[in-house]
């Protein structure tokens, strides 16, 4: 499926259907990461039942330095 | 002491994390300044570059609190969105509002800022406000329930030092939530001025840095910190117009 990824259209392959499954792809799986889906948090407990959908806008976020 | 909502911490020095030249330096900057809470950016990972270290994660997570910013917002609502996605990492509850409201000079927008504040009081976040250095605007921050009020000393990154002593010195006789002054800080001095004000802690990041030598600096920085504190604490002397001698005026030698 299609989704857009921290502002870029990303194809996905057919296996990667949720959140859990997407960072594992992206091998974030042991990351600080924040993962937010069409402007909705989606918190750590959440990430293997939290399906993805065509178009979904996902944003991956982390800390960076800054003052 | 410094003590924020229910934390206590024995350093009075806050350090932020951005901009330094290597992880190595950053890292031994840290160490030496002896702080114990550490500001942080929150930003879109680059995934699709190879990965690369973050500082974060190589960090003993129990030694520091972390203290993220709202840096990028220019609205009350952009704030909460980056506090509320800082808050979803479950490793921090602690929040520095900053809501810029001018590009060139970086001075943040007072409107917004309360806005923002007051939001995230209400969603339960440890509330510590970037704000202008502005005794009316603290009191107002203050009125909404925040922890902690941070007056610039001068623009962000500037490295200018205290450029309104008597207006930070306004904040802090007023205030009952700790002052932490942030931003603009350029060398030792300024640290050790906004303490001797009466400054609860000091918050900086390229005065360290930037320094030519940031660790040797982030020592500098903890060294003035302590010793400003304890010349507040000490009480310093008045100010005179003209001399009084240090020695006995009686018992004099000579004629």
């Amino acid at each position: 499926m299609k989704i857009e990824l921290n502002g870029k259209v990303h194809e996905l392959p057919e296996h990667v259907k949720t959140t859990a499954q997407l960072l594992a792809f992206l091998e974030l799986q042991n990351r600080i990461v924040i993962v937010e889906i069409n402007q909705d948090i989606v918190l750590k407990d959440k990430y293997e039942s939290h399906q993805l959908n065509t178009g979904d806008k996902v944003e991956l976020i982390h800390f960076v330095g800054g003052g | 002491m410094l003590k924020i909502a229910d934390r206590t911490y024995q350093s009075r020095l806050l350090l932020g994390t951005g901009k330094y030249p290597t992880f190595e330096v950053q890292k031994k900057a840290v160490d030496v300044s002896e702080s114990e809470i550490l500001t942080f950016a929150v930003r879109r990972m680059n995934i699709f570059e190879e990965t690369q270290p973050n500082f974060l994660e190589q960090l003993d997570l129990k030694r520091y609190t972390l203290l993220p910013n709202t840096a990028g917002a220019k609205t009350a609502e952009e704030a909460v969105r980056i506090a509320k996605l800082a808050k979803a990492s479950g490793l921090c509850d602690m929040i520095k509002v900053e809501v810029i409201g001018c590009e060139r000079s970086l001075l943040p927008d007072p409107v917004e800022t309360l806005k923002a504040s007051e939001l995230l009081l209400e969603e339960g976040f440890i509330v510590l406000p970037y704000t202008s250095d502005d005794v009316v605007l603290a009191k107002r921050l203050e009125q909404l329930g925040v922890h902690g009020i941070m007056p610039g000393a001068s623009p962000i990154g500037s490295g200018r030092g205290i450029i309104n002593p008597l207006n930070l010195q306004f904040i802090i006789e007023q205030s009952d939530v700790p002052v932490i002054v942030d931003a603009g800080i350029g060398s030792p001095k300024d640290a050790a001025y906004a303490m001797e004000l009466g400054a609860d802690a000091v918050l900086l990041n390229t005065a360290v840095s930037g320094a030519e030598d940031p660790v040797k600096m982030a020592l500098a920085m903890k060294m003035a910190v302590e010793a400003g504190r304890l010349g507040y604490e000490a009480g310093r002397i008045q100010e005179k117009n003209y001399g009084v001698a240090s020695s006995p005026m009686t018992g004099m030698i000579t004629s």
